[in-house]
């Protein structure tokens, strides 16, 4: 088991080595380099000579890689371009950021979608489903932006209950936050749970029909005890993983919905960095992107390893 | 004993069609269970017989509805219950044991638990008086150590433990009837013969009643008391067992008994015409009236009532039944096939054949060797003549099917050779075979629900093999496949049809029909019957062996039915572990003094007839990997002789009847042990 875990965490560093190799190499081909970028059209002569000198554009491109990667490994991203500061300034808070709105949106909408789900499924073609279902698919199916900004009319504008965008500096504390987040949960949730309800429904309903659901049945298991010991940890179980996909969406930066709340998220930043070609931060957050990803992923495997006694097993075998 | 426990009554059982129509699938339906009575339920599928065993536990599955009727047990109707009420009854009063024990056990619960969940929902025993109520129980299904079974889950053990862990779940609640729902089918046969040994002795044991539900007449006739025939939905005859089994009174249940394969008859089974009605479409009349020989019009217009014989003890679907007293000496009758010229020559060889499942490591895979010292199959040498049926025997793992996949190329061997026709040798690589020893290996699988495509119809089926292979387009591609169709018995407007539109049996002739468009030399044909209902599997039997007589294909046949493979094989070859046993003329083999896996095998099988009980011999265990060394057959062997088993492979001997045998002991020897 622990030589499993070792070599999923192998294979997990050689896929960063991997994003972190393709990212440097998609900068390095740009047109251009860091100091004509940033330096615009006083980009000539003793200034930009200066500027290749200090960002130390001069020596070799795998040289620069390696000193890149040795610092990042020592969690030294580097400053960023515009605003001269270190890149892990400018990105602490905005984690946080991402964070903040992630974790509420996943204590909120991971619970309901499963619950959704459940009852949707033991319910099925019945009233509860039939109301339930049509709201998620509606929902799955209006992009994230026009229900964000639907949202933004209905309760910012009409009723005037909640402020429309969020207003903040990117340092602002935890309660502040909180009061500023319930517009982008809601629309985030909206269609992260409806996809995973319909996701929990049609394994739940799976499970419903299969031989040891009306084994337990016949033994004279009483409903819900059956639905709670025979049916859920079996029907859940292939939910972690997409739940695993879900999570790192969301600290991945909920781009859309930043961008129209003008929440100061990772998200946010990605767009702000692209199009300041602020390409130290754009190197940084791939490699913190595809961190999250790969160490979600990771935890999901682990836990339907552990989870599952079919595979555990399997694996202890071999 | 003649208390009665359940009673069904008129019990119909349908569902709404989609142009709205009441559809029934069980049909008027009364019988009574009595105390500590075993009584076999037998029919074919989509006869109804699992939809009546369910209905009296008071379960009726989703998208059914009971129509008219009631079972009553102990003077209550289980069908006006609330869910509540059933699950006082359903595991304390009325247990069931399920077809596919693997499939309804939970997986993610330990055995422990699911059995303690039916200890704590039906008896008041406290934690400590429960864990050793879970031993004892584990223990009277003849578990290995009871005690740890306990904390393993269900897809750690074998098919047959699963079976078992079912039962003791079943008796846990010290139930007064037994519901068997096809609890064997699916099981390797000496597993089979083991779990039913053990509920005939539980039955014995705690005077429980039982109710079998099965296809296979072989198992019923191993447990019950009495048997009830169904059919379409209908009882069509109920009464003692032996009467049943010996001197069936209704035709259907005479043609059933007559188109099972049997170990003491060389030839092939008489096979019944046409398939069973499905529900919906039956009319007025008998719903036997299509297939049955007694038939006269009366027949046609008027379904007879079921009509109790007081002199048999027997009840009777059928006007013309006395036709059928005391005719039943020719049960024991089969159709003679033509045997195959036995100097013809070797179509195809293999010769020291080895094949390996095991994963190559990096290196052996860039220098494309397998390198496996104990590969799953191994040292396989068979020649086949042109013209002949040979089969390939053997429990499930026995490497049968490997073999076969490898002859057909889907399958790389790691040592030895296929030679094909005059000595040349077959790649083991699909691709490097030339296209037209591709057109002469033609195969036929077990299911045709799987092996036909579904968005095809027939015509586009069966013109593939033509297009590919003869280049064939327009008329005659549709002569080709109009021929082909008449080879197998199908009308012209079978072209159209979609698969879905077709029963089992004209499935599988399609699917013959495929493998003979290609004109092939050899034909393998993985358990081509096993999916099949008893009267089908006749039926496509008898075809593969006319076909076989009228074009000197040859057929290479795997099968884990024994019965079958007597009835259409010249030659056998018994395999265990992947290693050849024992290979002779299919005659000889069933004849003794044969290899001790083959005794095994042949005491296991189960007879539809209650004198022929079957001999077990040899523990039903689960080996995974063959032995590295010495005899394949060193750990279940009932007559191994010591050390020189476990350490030396045995050598070929030849009996005087002409089969080869591979065993330490001598031949003769055997034969007198045997006796």
């Amino acid at each position: 088991m622990l030589l499993l875990i070792l070599k999923r965490i192998g294979l997990g560093l050689i896929t960063l080595f991997i994003v972190s190799l393709i990212t440097f190499v998609g900068v390095e081909v740009l047109p251009g380099d860091a100091c004509t970028t940033y330096l615009e059209r006083e980009a000539y002569g003793a200034a930009l000579d200066a500027c290749i000198k200090r960002l130390g554009l001069d020596v070799p491109a795998y040289e620069r890689y390696l000193d890149w990667a040795s610092n990042v490994i020592r969690g030294d991203f580097g400053y960023s371009l515009s605003g001269e500061m270190p890149i892990n300034e400018v990105l602490g808070p905005r984690v946080k950021n991402s964070l903040v709105l992630a974790s509420v949106s996943i204590l909120i909408g991971i619970p309901l979608a499963i619950v959704l789900g459940i009852i949707t499924a033991l319910w099925r073609d019945k009233l509860p489903d039939i109301m339930i279902s049509t709201i998620t698919i509606f929902s799955m199916t209006i992009p994230e932006f026009i229900s964000a900004t639907l949202l933004i009319l209905i309760v910012a504008i009409w009723l005037g209950w909640l402020p429309g965008i969020v207003i903040i500096p990117s340092d602002a504390t935890f309660y502040e936050l909180l009061s500023n987040i319930i517009l982008p949960v809601v629309a985030i949730s909206m269609i992260m749970t409806a996809h995973m309800a319909r996701m929990v429904r049609s394994s739940v309903i799976q499970v419903m029909a299969s031989d040891y659901v009306q084994m337990a049945i016949l033994k004279g298991v009483p409903y819900w005890k059956m639905v709670f010991r025979h049916v859920l940890p079996n029907a859940l179980l292939p939910a972690i993983n997409v739940v695993a996909l879900t999570i790192a969406w969301l600290l991945g930066g909920v781009v859309v919905t930043e961008v129209v709340f003008n929440y100061p998220g990772l998200g946010r930043l990605v767009i702000e960095s692209i199009s300041n070609r602020d390409l130290p931060v754009v190197q940084a957050l791939a490699i913190i992107l595809a961190s999250i990803y790969v160490g979600i992923n990771l935890i999901a495997d682990l836990m339907t390893l552990m989870l599952n006694p079919r595979l555990k097993s399997l694996q202890i075998r071999k | 004993m003649n208390e009665i426990i359940e009673s069904v009554k008129n019990l119909s059982i349908g569902f709404n069609s989609q142009k709205g129509k009441q559809i029934s699938i069980l049909r008027n339906v009364s019988t009574n269970i009595k105390k500590g009575e075993t009584v076999g339920i037998v029919g074919e599928s989509g006869s109804g017989k699992s939809t009546l065993a369910l209905a009296m536990m008071g379960y009726i599955k989703q998208g059914l509805f009971p129509l008219k009727g009631e079972c009553i047990f102990k003077s209550e109707d289980l069908l006006k219950m609330s869910s509540r009420q059933l699950e006082k009854i359903r595991g304390r009063k009325i247990a069931m044991i399920p077809q596919n024990a693997g499939q309804a056990l939970t997986p993610n619960l330990k055995i422990g638990y699911q059995i303690d969940e039916a200890l704590k929902l039906h008896t008041n025993l406290n934690k400590t008086e429960r864990d050793k109520k879970i031993s004892e129980l584990l223990n009277k299904v003849r578990l290995p150590s009871p005690e740890t079974m306990a904390f393993r889950y269900p897809h750690e053990l074998s098919g047959g433990q699963q079976q078992r862990v079912a039962v003791a779940m079943a008796l846990a609640g010290k139930p007064d009837l037994l519901l068997l729902d096809e609890p064997t089918t699916g099981l390797d046969v000496t597993t089979q013969a083991h779990v039913l040994e053990l509920l005939r002795f539980i039955a014995k044991d705690t005077g429980t009643s039982m109710i079998y539900v099965s296809h296979d007449l072989g198992a019923i006739a191993q447990v019950s008391d009495r048997i009830v025939v169904m059919y379409a939905g209908e009882i069509v005859l109920e009464g003692p067992a032996r009467k049943i089994l010996k001197e069936p009174i209704h035709p259907y249940t005479y043609g059933l008994l007559k188109s099972i394969p049997k170990l003491s008859l060389a030839g092939l089974p008489a096979s019944m015409p046409g398939s069973q009605p499905q529900p919906g479409s039956i009319n007025e009349g008998c719903s036997f009236y299509d297939r049955c020989n007694l038939a006269t019009d009366n027949c046609k217009k008027n379904s007879p009532d079921l009509e109790h014989i007081k002199e048999l003890d027997t009840n009777v679907r059928c006007f013309n039944y006395k036709e059928l007293i005391n005719q039943n000496n020719n049960l024991q009758t089969s159709i003679t096939k033509k045997s195959n010229n036995s100097e013809a020559n070797e179509v195809l060889k293999l010769k020291d054949v080895s094949i390996s499942y095991a994963k190559q490591k990096f290196f052996d895979q860039l220098l494309n060797k397998i390198s496996d010292q104990n590969p799953t199959v191994k040292d396989i040498n068979i020649d086949i003549k042109k013209g002949e049926t040979i089969a390939l025997v053997g429990e499930s793992g026995s490497g049968k099917s490997t073999i076969l996949k490898s002859i057909a190329g889907l399958l790389k061997t790691k040592d030895g050779q296929i030679k094909f026709e005059n000595d040349r040798i077959l790649s083991s690589d699909l691709k490097m075979r030339n296209p037209n020893d591709l057109r002469a290996i033609q195969l036929i699988f077990q299911n045709p629900d799987e092996s036909l495509n579904p968005n095809h119809t027939v015509e586009q089926i069966l013109s593939q093999p033509l297009k590919l292979y003869f280049n064939l387009s327009g008329e005659e591609l549709k002569k080709n496949i109009i021929g082909l169709l008449k080879k197998v018995r199908l009308g012209e407007f079978y072209m159209s049809r979609y698969p879905r539109q077709l029963s089992g049996g004209e499935k599988q002739r399609v699917a013959v029909a495929r493998a003979f468009a290609a004109k092939p030399d050899i034909i393998l044909c993985d358990e081509v019957t096993s999916a099949l209902d008893v009267s089908v599997q006749a039926a496509v039997l008898n075809l593969l062996q006319q076909l076989k007589e009228d074009l000197g294909t040859t057929y290479v046949f795997v099968s884990h039915d024994l019965a079958v493979v007597r009835a259409i094989s010249d030659r056998v070859a018994v395999l265990y572990q992947g290693r050849l046993c024992e290979i002779g003329p299919s005659q000889n083999v069933y004849k003794f003094p044969s290899h001790p896996y083959t005794e095994v095998l042949l005491g296991a099988v189960l007879e539809p007839d209650p004198d022929i009980k079957p001999k077990l011999v040899a523990e039903d265990i689960v080996e995974e990997k063959p032995p590295e060394k010495g005899c394949s057959f060193q750990g279940r062997c009932p007559r191994k002789i010591g050390d020189i088993c476990n350490s030396e492979v045995p050598p070929w001997q030849i009996g005087e009847n002409g089969n080869a045998i591979r065993c330490h002991i001598n031949i003769k020897e055997l034969a007198s042990l045997q006796q």
